[in-house]
């Protein structure tokens, strides 16, 4: 069990969210980089459902009321256990009364803390992820508040203590930087053909502000206007996280994974699920790119994150084995 | 009807979209109901998303989608309409909402004018989406369409009667929103915790009843 000492920002209990539901509008959820907390529960031989934390721009902290072993991964918080620096994408088994704190990332956007066991919260529709719209999921529904305690699948009890992780040197893609400039994938979508040559190289050219008032709901960007060859009134449809739509501003804007499930802006295309990570971990205020690709191209990409989760599932299981 | 023309398009790596223009018509939607029943068992096909003149299907990460595009446009053109007639709810309103003089006002009706406008017919639920458990409803009398508000509401309470343009909803997460807000009501449309979380499906029909009028 753990206590939550201060929230930070914004830290939900996440796992890898809804699906099936969007016909009765209820959304995906879950964790935003997907990979860090998939690469975290690996690091623990969980399940790949199990629930973690999801903590944006640091701020956080908890104390440990049982023994619990946890993971950290996603962006650098400066993570300190006891005032003693913990790298990120590293499993370590705590005692009662440590202290683990996370400082403002430093790089990146979200840090996740997954514990063996997974988070022992209720499954609500299918997944324990928080869906903030629907007040339901994760813990109670809600963001977490200093006091309160979450309960851990399987406490550390009795077990040998852990302490290992994955070195940059090694698993050299998980230490990208999200800060400076990040790129990301599209598959274009219906009304990309309503830009003409001249918009369609400006919108892949453009290196776009992601603006202060981006979250899980939504990335906006700032940039140049794009304008379409024709105006169109859509009806709402079913919309994915990562959608770009080009509302009457010109500038557009990503949905993320508590956008709504419907929507009717004109929609430019789709980032592709194996970069959403990637947007999750862009800082605010920092650029962003765009990279025209096919969907086949796509999804050989999100293989490849497959391929990732894999083989440091298995590069650490001797760790596991007492 | 001679069926409508409808676009298929991708919509990323695993998802596929089609769409038909509008305005909204009970006849097209009659078809994309129809249309979703028979892709929900098509390969590869994790899940599918009704909007209004349109259908999401959402593929599972490895499966073909390409030969479904395919196929897709075939399917749409053998569709029939979907027969029948969803279930008829009644939905108490107390009418009287912060918009609702303003709304009888821009109209140049009465607020009783208004009242019996929208508790007269009997809406269908197009599709549900947006929010858990939101009805977008066709069926709303003309004379009450009003553009969206200028600016959202940072928090509109779950169970506001609202209308938004040409379409009347009810509120049924406590949430942000550009509607007008002309009422409220007890009923719950959406609770995790029931077996059916939704109160509405698609197809169903809707009559919002005068249970109080305060202005």
């Amino acid at each position: 069990m753990i206590r939550i000492l201060t929230p930070g920002l914004g830290a939900t209990v996440q796992d890898l969210g809804r699906s099936g539901l969007a016909n009765i509008g209820v959304g995906r959820s879950g964790a935003m980089d997907r990979r860090a907390l998939r690469v975290a529960n690996a690091l623990l031989g969980n399940a790949e459902e199990a629930a973690g934390l999801e903590i944006t721009l640091g701020g956080f902290s908890f104390e440990t009321l049982e023994p619990v072993t946890i993971a950290l991964a996603g962006a650098d918080t400066g993570a300190t256990l006891d005032g003693r620096p913990l790298p990120r994408w590293w499993a370590r088994t705590l005692l009662p009364g440590q202290v683990l704190r996370m400082g403002h990332s430093r790089t990146g956007m979200r840090g996740y803390i997954a514990v063996s066991g997974g988070l022992d919260v209720p499954e609500v529709l299918g997944s324990r992820a928080t869906d903030a719209k629907g007040g339901f999921g994760g813990h109670d529904g809600r963001a977490l508040k200093a006091g309160d305690t979450l309960t851990t699948g399987a406490e550390a009890r009795g077990t040998r203590a852990l302490d290992y992780g994955l070195s940059p040197r090694a698993w050299p893609d998980l230490w990208a930087d999200g800060s400076g400039e990040t790129e990301v994938r599209f598959v274009p979508a219906m009304e990309w053909a309503d830009y003409d040559e001249e918009a369609r190289a400006l919108f892949c050219a453009t290196g776009w502000t992601i603006e202060p008032a981006s979250n899980r709901i939504g990335y906006r960007l700032d940039g140049p206007e794009l304008v379409p060859t024709i105006r169109r009134e859509l009806l709402s449809h079913g919309i994915l996280p990562g959608t770009i739509q080009l509302p009457p501003s010109g500038r557009p804007v990503i949905q993320m994974l508590d956008a709504n499930t419907v929507g009717g802006y004109p929609k430019l295309g789709v980032v592709i699920d194996a970069d959403l990570p990637l947007l999750a971990q862009a800082t605010l205020g920092s650029t962003l790119r765009f990279r025209e690709i096919s969907a086949a191209e796509a999804r050989a990409a999100r293989r490849r994150e497959d391929d990732l989760v894999s083989a440091i599932r298995r590069a650490t299981s001797h760790q596991r084995k007492g | 009807m001679t069926t409508p023309a409808a676009h298929v398009s991708e919509m990323g790596e695993s998802a596929l979209l089609i769409q038909s223009a509008g305005p909204m018509s009970l006849d097209v939607q009659r078809l994309y109901w129809a249309l979703d029943r028979s892709c929900r068992d098509l390969p590869g096909v994790a899940e599918t998303v009704l909007g209004v003149h349109s259908l999401l299907l959402r593929f599972d990460p490895q499966a073909e989608v390409a030969e479904t595009a395919a196929r897709l446009q075939d399917l749409w053109n053998e569709t029939r309409p979907a027969g029948g007639q969803g279930r008829l709810l009644e939905i108490p309103v107390h009418y009287g909402g912060e918009d609702l003089a303003d709304l009888a006002a821009s109209h140049d009706l009465r607020i009783d004018e208004v009242v019996a406008l929208h508790s007269a017919p009997t809406y269908t639920v197009f599709a549900l989406g947006s929010q858990p458990g939101f009805p977008y409803l066709g069926g709303l009398d003309p004379r009450l369409a009003t553009p969206r508000r200028s600016s959202p509401r940072q928090r509109v309470e779950e169970g506001s009667v609202v209308i938004g343009g040409e379409q009347a909803g009810v509120i049924a997460r406590t949430s942000p929103s550009g509607w007008h807000i002309i009422g409220a009501t007890r009923v719950s449309l959406f609770d995790h915790a029931r077996d059916e979380p939704a109160l509405l499906q698609p197809g169903d029909r809707l009559r919002f009843s005068v249970e109080e009028v305060s202005a």
